[in-house]
Order: C-alpha cells, then sequence, then structure tokens
C-alpha cells in the first residue's frame, strides 16, 4: 500500500515538472532568448505580409479616380519627373484633383526613391501623364521582365522590413529591460507577435496599399529612443515621423509632455528645452529645405496637408463627430469655421490632463499611456479624421498589450469591424477573415498570457470560464454583428 | 523510443494540435489567390466529368486532354465533391461550359476542398504522435503540419496530398501499434485512392505476412487468408463497378500512361539525372575526339518513339528495367523485414520504399519526394542522427520544389516558408538534443545538434544554386540556355537525396 502511494506521489512530482513544458508547445523557442523569437516571428509575419499582398488593392479597375494604389503611384510618378519646387503646385503638368501629394514632404522623398525603383524595372510606370490607371500584371519565367503590382508591393514590403520591424526589435528590447526582466520569455514572444501580427496595420499596408508602415516604425522607434533617455535622437526620429504623415501630430502632446518633464527634471532645463528645440528646428529645416525659399511654397504645402475646405467628418468613421451627427446635426447647424474651433477645444481639453500628467511627473508607463490618451481624444474628437487613423491608437495599444491585454483584444474588434466596410470595398473580406482569425488564434496562443496556462500553474476555475468567455466572445463577434445589422 | 503509454492529457493535445492547424489554416487561406496551375483545372474536369456522365464512361470519356488517371476511389472522392461544387455554381460541373472555367467560384471551392481535406493529415499526424512526449509531439506537428514541401505542393501548386498522406500516417500509425488487419485495410484504401503509394507494398506485403499472419502454419494460413480477403474486398469495392460494365481495361490504361517519357519535363532529383548527364557527357567528349555520333531523335520527356532511344551511347532505359531497379533497391530491406518484423522499423521500411521509387522510377515526378520526407518526419525525432539526417533532406526536397513556382509573385512565398521552417526546424532540433546522449557518449561529452561541415557547405551550394539560377544566370546569359539553372537545380539536390537514399539504407541494415 505504501509502495503504491510513493509511486502516486512521484508520478505527480514528475507531471508538475512536465506541467510547463506540456502546455506550452514553444519553450523551446522562447527559451534561447528575444532574438531567435523575434526572428522566428519577423519571419512569419513577412509571409502574411507577402501572402496578403496577393490580393486586390484599393481602387483596382475602377476607373476614372481608382484608389489609394493608384494615389501611390501617382506620387512617385510626380516626384520623379518634376522638380520638388512644383510637387505641391498645381500645374498643367501637375494636377491637384487628381491624387495631389497631401502629405508632408518625407513621404514625396520616400515616392521619389520608390518611384526610382519602379523605373527601373517598369519605365512605363511612372510616365508623365501615360501611366494614369496603368494597371499590368504580366508574368515571369525566369527573366526580369515587367511586373507592376507586384513592384509596389514590394516597395511596401521593404519599407516594412528596413523601419518597422527593426525599430520593433528595439522597443521590446527596451521595453523589456523596463519591466527588470519580469514576466516571461513566452510573454515577450507573444507581445512581439501582438505588434508584428496587427491584423488592420498589415491589411492597410498590404492589402488596401499605403505606408503607414514607415511613419508608425519611426514613431515606434522615437518611444524607444525616449524610453532609454536618448532623447535628442528620439525628437529627431518623431519629427521625421510626423514630417512623414502629419497625422503623427496625434502624438504629440504626450511627446511634448514626456520629453518637456523630462527637461525640467534635469540639472540645466533651459539648456536642455533649447537643445531639443534646435534638434526638432534642424530636422524640419532639412526635410522642408527644398519649400524654404518662399512663403508662397510653404504656403501651398501647408494648404496640402491640412485641406479644411472638407467637413468635420467624411463618410463614416467611429469617431465622436460621426457617431453624435445621428442625433445632433453637426453640418447643418454650424458652419465650418465654428466646427473646426469645436473640435479644436474638444480635442485640446481631452489631451491637456494626461500632457500636463506628463510635464508634472514623467514616467516610461506615464508616457505609453499618455500616448494611447492623446492619440485617442484626437481621434475622437478631430477635424476630417480617417477611418484609417485607428492605427494610431491601436499602436501605443499594442505597445502596451501585456498590461492592458483585454483592452487590445477588444479594440483590434472594434477597429477591424470599423474598417470593414473600406476592406469590403477593396473586395479583401477573405484576407480581413484570414488576418481576423490569425489574431485570434495569435492571441490565445497556448503560451501567451491568455492561452490555457501561464507558467507553471493552471488556472483556477472562475479565471477559466473568464478565458472561455473572451474566446468564445471573440469567435461569435462577427456573425452576431452582421446578424444584427445585416 | 516511443513510449507506449498514453498521454493523460488528451483534451490539451487536441487544443494545442487545433492551435497548429488553424495557424496553417489561415496561410492556406491567404495564399488562395496564388497561381493557377493546370491542375485545379484539370481536377474541375474530373469534377464535371463525375457528376455528369454514368459510370461507364468516366474513363472512356474524351471531352478534355484531361484524362481520368487516378484509381476509382479517387474518382468517387470527386463524385463526392462535385455534389458540393453543383450547389455552389453549377457551370463548375458542367461538362461542356466548364471547360476552363476560372471564376472565382470555382477556384475557391476547389482550395476550400484542399483545406477540408488536410483534416486526414490532422487525424493521421494526431494518432501517430499521441503516445509521444511534448516536445517530441510538437515538434513532428511542426514537421508535419507547416510542413513548407507540402504547402507549395498542394496549396500554391493544387494536389490533395494532403488528404493522402493522412490516410498513410493513419496506417502506419495502425502498424506501429500492433494493430495490423486495420493497417492493412487501410494501406489498401490508399492504393485505390493512388496507386502511385503502390511502390511500398512489397513491403508491406512482406512485414505482414511475417508479422502478422505467425503462429504455425494453420493459424498463419488462416491469418493470411483474412488479410488477403479484406484486401480483396477493397479492391472489389473500388474497381467491381468497372469490372461489371466491362471498362477495366480503360481504367487500367487511363491509371498507367507509359507512352510518357523517362523524365517529366523538369527532371525530378533521381538517379537518372546522372545517367542522363553522363550519356550527353560521354556523348560530347567522344565527339570532341573525332567520332561520329549521331544525335538522338527521340527525348527525355516524351514517350517512347518506336524503337529510337533518347541515348546517345549508353544503353536505352525502358519501364521494364526502372521497374527492376527499384525493385533490386527494395531487396535490402525486404530481407531486413522478413528476417526482423518489428512494428519500430515500419515507417522506416516504409520511407525507404518510396525514396527506391522516386530515384529509380519511370516518369517520376519532383512532388514525389514529398512521400518519404512526410513519413520520415515521423521518425526524425528519434535520435540525434535521424534528426540531422531530415534537417538536410527536408531542406532538399522542398528546394527542389521551387520550379514548381515559377512565377514572381510567389517567390517570396516560397523562399521565406523554406527558411521559416529551416530556422524553426534548426532552434526546434537544438532544443531537443542540447542536453541530451547521457549514455551514449563515454566521457559526458555534451553534444548538442550540429552538422558537419559537408551538410553545410552543401547547404550553401544550395544558396548559391539559387543565386546563380534566378539571379546570374539572366544577368550574364539573357534568353540563352534557359534549361541551365533548370538542370543546375536537379542535379545538385539529386546527389542530396542520392545520400539520403544510403544513410536510410545503412539505418535500416545496422539498426539493433
Amino acid at each position: 500500500m505504501k509502495k503504491k502511494g510513493e509511486m502516486k506521489k512521484v508520478k505527480k512530482v514528475k507531471d508538475k515538472v512536465n506541467d510547463g513544458q506540456d502546455d506550452d508547445p514553444w519553450w523551446w523557442l522562447v527559451q534561447e532568448g528575444i532574438r531567435p523569437s523575434f526572428l522566428c516571428i519577423s519571419l512569419f509575419a513577412l509571409l502574411v505580409r507577402v501572402a496578403v499582398g496577393l490580393h486586390p488593392y484599393s481602387g483596382a479597375r475602377t476607373p476614372p479616380k481608382f484608389g489609394d494604389y493608384e494615389a501611390q503611384r501617382h506620387w512617385m510618378e510626380i516626384t520623379l519627373n518634376l522638380p520638388p519646387k512644383d510637387w505641391y503646385r498645381n500645374s498643367s503638368v501637375n494636377d491637384l484633383s487628381y491624387w495631389g501629394l497631401d502629405y508632408p514632404p518625407l513621404t514625396a522623398y520616400q515616392s521619389y526613391v520608390h518611384g526610382v525603383f519602379l523605373k527601373t524595372f517598369d519605365p512605363d510606370s511612372v510616365a508623365l501623364f501615360t501611366s494614369r490607371g496603368y494597371e499590368s500584371y504580366l508574368g515571369w519565367v525566369f527573366i526580369v521582365s515587367t511586373f507592376r503590382k507586384l513592384l509596389m508591393r514590394w516597395t511596401v514590403l521593404s519599407s516594412d522590413v528596413l523601419i518597422f520591424f527593426p525599430a520593433v526589435l528595439y522597443f521590446v528590447l527596451v521595453y523589456r529591460s523596463m519591466r527588470f526582466g519580469m514576466g516571461q520569455n513566452s510573454d515577450v514572444a507573444w507581445h512581439i507577435a501582438m505588434i508584428l501580427l496587427n491584423p488592420c496595420l498589415i491589411l492597410i499596408d498590404h492589402g488596401h496599399f499605403q505606408y503607414n508602415c514607415i511613419s508608425l516604425g519611426l514613431t515606434i522607434a522615437a518611444i524607444a529612443a525616449a524610453l532609454s533617455q536618448k532623447d535628442l535622437v528620439a525628437s529627431v526620429l518623431y519629427c521625421l515621423a510626423l514630417n512623414h504623415k502629419q497625422m503623427s501630430a496625434y502624438f504629440a502632446p504626450a511627446f511634448f509632455g514626456y520629453l518637456l518633464g523630462k527637461c525640467l527634471r534635469k540639472k540645466n532645463p533651459l539648456l536642455e528645452v533649447t537643445k531639443l528645440g534646435l534638434m526638432v528646428i534642424g530636422t524640419f529645416a532639412v526635410v522642408w529645405w527644398p519649400y524654404l525659399q518662399s512663403k508662397d511654397a510653404a504656403l501651398a504645402v501647408l494648404s496640402r496637408l491640412a485641406p479644411f475646405e472638407r467637413g468635420i467628418y467624411e463618410d463614416y468613421v467611429a469617431n465622436f463627430w460621426c457617431t453624435s451627427s445621428v442625433l445632433v446635426k453637426w453640418k447643418k447647424l454650424y458652419s465650418t469655421q465654428s466646427l473646426r474651433i469645436f473640435s479644436l477645444a474638444a480635442t485640446l481639453i481631452t489631451c491637456l490632463p494626461s500632457m500636463v500628467q506628463q510635464i508634472l511627473a514623467p514616467s516610461s508607463k506615464g508616457f505609453l499611456y499618455a500616448l494611447l490618451n492623446t492619440s485617442f481624444s484626437f481621434y475622437l474628437f478631430s477635424f476630417q479624421v480617417h477611418e484609417k487613423s485607428i492605427l494610431l491608437p491601436l499602436l501605443p495599444l499594442t505597445l502596451l498589450a501585456l498590461e492592458e491585454s483585454r483592452s487590445i483584444l477588444w479594440l483590434t474588434h472594434f477597429a477591424m469591424f470599423s474598417m470593414f466596410p473600406l476592406l469590403h470595398r477593396d473586395k479583401l473580406v477573405l484576407a480581413y477573415m484570414a488576418l481576423y482569425a490569425l489574431f485570434i488564434l495569435v492571441y490565445f496562443a497556448p503560451c501567451g498570457p491568455s492561452g490555457r496556462c501561464h507558467g507553471t500553474k493552471t488556472l483556477d476555475n472562475t479565471q477559466k470560464t473568464k478565458r472561455s468567455v473572451d474566446f468564445i466572445t471573440s469567435i461569435t463577434f462577427h456573425p452576431l454583428l452582421m446578424g444584427f445589422l445585416g | 523510443m516511443m513510449e507506449m503509454q498514453e498521454s493523460p492529457r488528451t483534451p490539451v493535445v487536441m487544443a494545442q494540435l487545433s492551435w497548429f492547424f488553424g495557424i496553417a489554416t489561415i496561410v492556406k487561406l491567404l495564399l488562395i489567390p496564388s497561381y493557377h496551375s493546370t491542375d485545379l483545372e484539370v481536377h474541375r474536369h474530373w469534377l464535371a466529368i463525375t457528376h455528369s456522365l454514368p459510370l461507364s464512361q468516366w474513363y472512356t470519356d474524351e471531352t478534355s486532354e484531361w484524362t481520368l488517371d487516378y484509381p476509382p476511389f479517387f474518382a468517387y472522392l470527386e463524385r463526392f465533391l462535385s455534389m458540393f461544387a453543383h450547389l455552389i455554381d453549377p457551370q463548375i460541373v458542367h461538362l461542356h461550359h466548364g471547360l476552363n472555367y476560372k471564376a472565382n467560384s470555382a477556384i475557391y471551392f476547389q482550395r476550400m476542398s484542399v483545406i477540408v481535406s488536410d483534416l486526414f493529415l490532422l487525424y493521421g499526424v494526431y494518432r501517430s504522435t499521441l503516445a509521444l512526449a511534448s516536445l517530441k509531439r510538437n515538434l513532428i506537428w511542426l514537421l508535419v503540419i507547416w510542413s513548407p514541401g507540402l504547402l507549395i505542393v498542394d496549396h500554391l501548386h493544387f494536389q490533395y496530398n494532403g488528404f493522402l498522406f493522412g490516410w498513410l500516417l493513419l496506417s502506419l500509425s495502425f502498424l506501429a501499434q500492433g494493430r495490423d488487419v486495420m493497417g492493412g485495410f487501410l494501406f489498401a484504401v490508399l492504393l485505390c485512392f493512388k496507386h502511385l503509394f503502390a511502390v511500398a507494398a512489397p513491403v508491406y506485403f512482406v512485414y505482414l505476412l511475417r508479422h502478422y499472419c505467425r503462429g504455425g502454419l494453420v493459424r498463419g494460413f488462416a491469418r493470411l487468408s483474412v488479410m488477403g480477403a479484406i484486401v480483396v474486398a477493397v479492391f472489389v469495392a473500388a474497381y467491381g463497378p468497372f469490372v461489371y460494365h466491362g471498362q477495366i481495361q480503360e481504367v487500367i490504361r487511363r491509371m498507367f500512361p507509359f507512352g510518357r517519357g523517362l523524365c517529366h519535363a523538369y527532371w525530378a532529383p533521381n538517379f537518372w539525372v546522372f545517367y542522363i548527364m553522363l550519356d550527353k557527357g560521354i556523348a560530347f567528349l567522344l565527339r570532341k575526339f573525332g567520332f561520329n555520333i549521331p544525335a538522338p531523335v527521340a527525348s527525355f520527356t516524351g514517350g517512347l518513339v518506336g524503337d529510337a532511344s533518347p541515348f546517345a551511347i549508353l544503353p536505352r532505359v525502358t519501364p521494364l528495367t526502372t521497374f527492376i531497379m527499384v525493385l533490386l533497391a527494395l531487396l535490402p530491406c525486404l530481407f531486413r523485414t522478413w528476417k526482423d518484423p518489428r512494428p519500430r522499423l515500419i515507417v522506416r521500411s516504409v520511407a525507404y520504399a518510396y525514396t527506391c521509387g522516386f530515384l529509380f522510377g519511370w516518369h517520376v515526378h519532383e512532388k514525389a519526394s514529398l512521400h518519404f520526407s512526410i513519413p520520415l518526419a515521423i521518425v526524425a525525432v528519434e535520435s540525434l542522427e535521424d534528426a540531422k539526417h531530415y534537417f538536410l533532406l527536408s531542406i532538399v526536397s522542398c528546394y527542389s520544389l521551387f520550379p514548381l513556382l515559377y512565377e514572381a509573385q510567389e517567390y517570396p512565398i516560397k523562399v521565406l516558408l523554406l527558411l521559416l521552417h529551416t530556422i524553426l526546424m534548426w532552434f526546434s532540433f537544438s532544443a531537443q538534443y542540447s542536453g541530451s546522449l547521457r549514455g551514449d557518449k563515454k566521457g559526458g561529452e555534451k553534444q548538442g545538434f550540429e552538422v558537419g561541415w559537408v551538410t553545410k557547405s552543401y547547404l550553401i551550394g544550395v544558396v548559391v544554386v539559387e543565386i546563380w539560377g534566378q539571379f546570374l544566370h539572366p544577368y550574364i546569359f539573357g534568353d540563352k540556355l534557359p534549361f541551365v539553372p533548370l538542370m543546375l537545380i536537379s542535379m545538385y539536390c539529386a546527389i542530396g537525396i542520392l545520400y539520403s537514399w544510403i544513410w536510410q539504407l545503412k539505418s535500416i541494415l545496422i539498426s539493433s
């Protein structure tokens, strides 16, 4: 009898030792460290991006205006064939009503670089005038011949690999050291997967066709630099992000508050502030150099960046003005001028608290939350917000995924759902559903924080029920909503 | 050594396995709009034939050049699928209007049918790995469910191999557990799905004869009759209706089209590549020395043209020659199985049989390299030597499939698949063998997972061949000599596969 009891005890101990291994099918990878896990996850993320690139892009075969894809190609055509001072100016060769440039100069420079790449392989695609609406995909049999859609997709891929992925690695390493080695390696791997396999970003950049990876990548690098006390580098990187897409200004109050707060705590605040200010001004000067020759040129660019002649909201976007317009008809009751003031006031009021808090008491975690708060307040209350801007609040939330694991699940649900009309128009429904399912699978991965077993402890019953509820509601979210609405 | 006790945490295992399968399915879904190969049209036409025509005309129909050349069970499967296809879009299964029908409904339906049929592969893998420790189990899942070769052939190029390998793995899992009747039955069913799997039939026959039909003359004979009756019953279920309609000759003729040449259009990396190169090389040298060697009229890929031989110097190769060579290569394994029929060795023996068939067979397609790389994945985790061998083999067999996808849009996909697979294999094998070999090496040497310098240089050679074929060759030669890169890939991979064949033979003969 005693022997049997002993054997049972031995078996139990053995089970416990194997517990973590049994339930974590990836322990052999994550034990190697962050870099190998990052390598594997980024290769897989790259594979997913390439696969999404097989699907249609925005405005495919829909003359006369086509879509964002044609806009990006047109910018390559313009920047390649015209001198910089003509890029933002309405002229006979540059008709601004046909997809005129409406991003700051860094986007124009990036289009130029990509235009050079396209010209080497397919000069017809960027020829002035004649290349409008030029769509073709020709096959390739061992010889380099022309293949347009592929080249465009590869420009996005290369930007992703060169800018976004290294920035994420930098951030993850900094973040890991910030948490003082708390948590497990599998948490870090899950976090990397959450950032790199963000379905909204992949669908917009590699499906619909845009270059958000550049500005978001620069922003992530700026955040990582700021967190590792390299303030000057952070400010330069953030200015570059601002100069790529003016929407990055959603994060400006947080950056401003945090950096200012840190300066005020140093020995010589005025010197630090001046240094930062000089870096900012210097970066802007370098990027805007061709447009600083005359006031007209600078104003021309600025007017393209902030098209206030459009209304306070366009199409359907999940922010305050559009949603409340069901009850209060903003566009009918007030003029654009007063709506501008309203939106400015609302945005400032909502983002002021976190900015002030950071100035008074800067902290790493506070900075990340401030980014989240300011981007949300801008998204909800700002003027002329596009539905794609949901990527901006989503970014800091993915960076905070380990702290706010439930929020990231629900925000991604709603973000994906809010983008559905856009993607449906682009015929990206299959990619949408596949990436949605991928996100849910990765979120509930067996070794992640939301998986069956975290670490070596099994969950008790209440936690298990909570997880199952999360999982079931995730998969039924879409069908229920569609059934309810459709 | 496969442990025999069942893991008590089966729901956890199933959840994890479903997770792996889910990730693979998502990648397959994303790959739906990729390269449209002729196999899509072939299978769509088979859906049309089986749906629109009565059974007696399935193997005699001439509406399209893509005639049914798989055994009857596969035709029944197409019939089953065609019922759903008809519901979704009747034009898919229309005999004449559906020809070259490339609408989204047809493509989506066919691709989804392959994705769903992969559930058979899932079940086969589940049964094969149920009794293993968790690390080994996860490794095998990684190697089979996320196999890049299977993804490339099934979901980019389009075939139903996942479904067929599911049956094979199921049959092997039953044999490994000692349940011979089920194993034999499932193999017979598999043979009626695709006759290419019959290369392993000698191994199965010898093994079942020695392992199952033993225990004295009477009992042995009784068991033999039971087994024989089951196999005969399966074949009757498949071919019976065709014998009834008097179609059996047509069926056999369609299934074995020996009018084709020794090699496929792209030479599979097997033994005949060297034979052909040797022939061409000797002819070239002899011509240099002034001998008059007439250029052969027949080609390797075309059919047998009367008495003409496609070889300039060396003796001609006929289907009979290849058949005899395969049998000769199989003989050592058959002897071993006869002398010592153990369940532990059956997977290796079957994989060895498919290797021999690949190396010496007639009109072998490079897709056939999957036939031995998938079963070998099941035993790749048994020892360090197995792991090293499998590391090399799976990279070579996946790389040899690259020419299947020649369009630029699939290039990053296939490269990324192979790269990811290599890195995952490297880390997982390193993790398994980093602290092992406690009792094997004297002196307590800790031997990790390392590949020797030969393997390393061979793998670097793979990269060199690829860079040459894709970038340097078009840059230097332009349009001239377009077959040289293909030949290079074929020959280089053939070296690796020959090495694998010799290694497998050695491991079967010397295993204790």
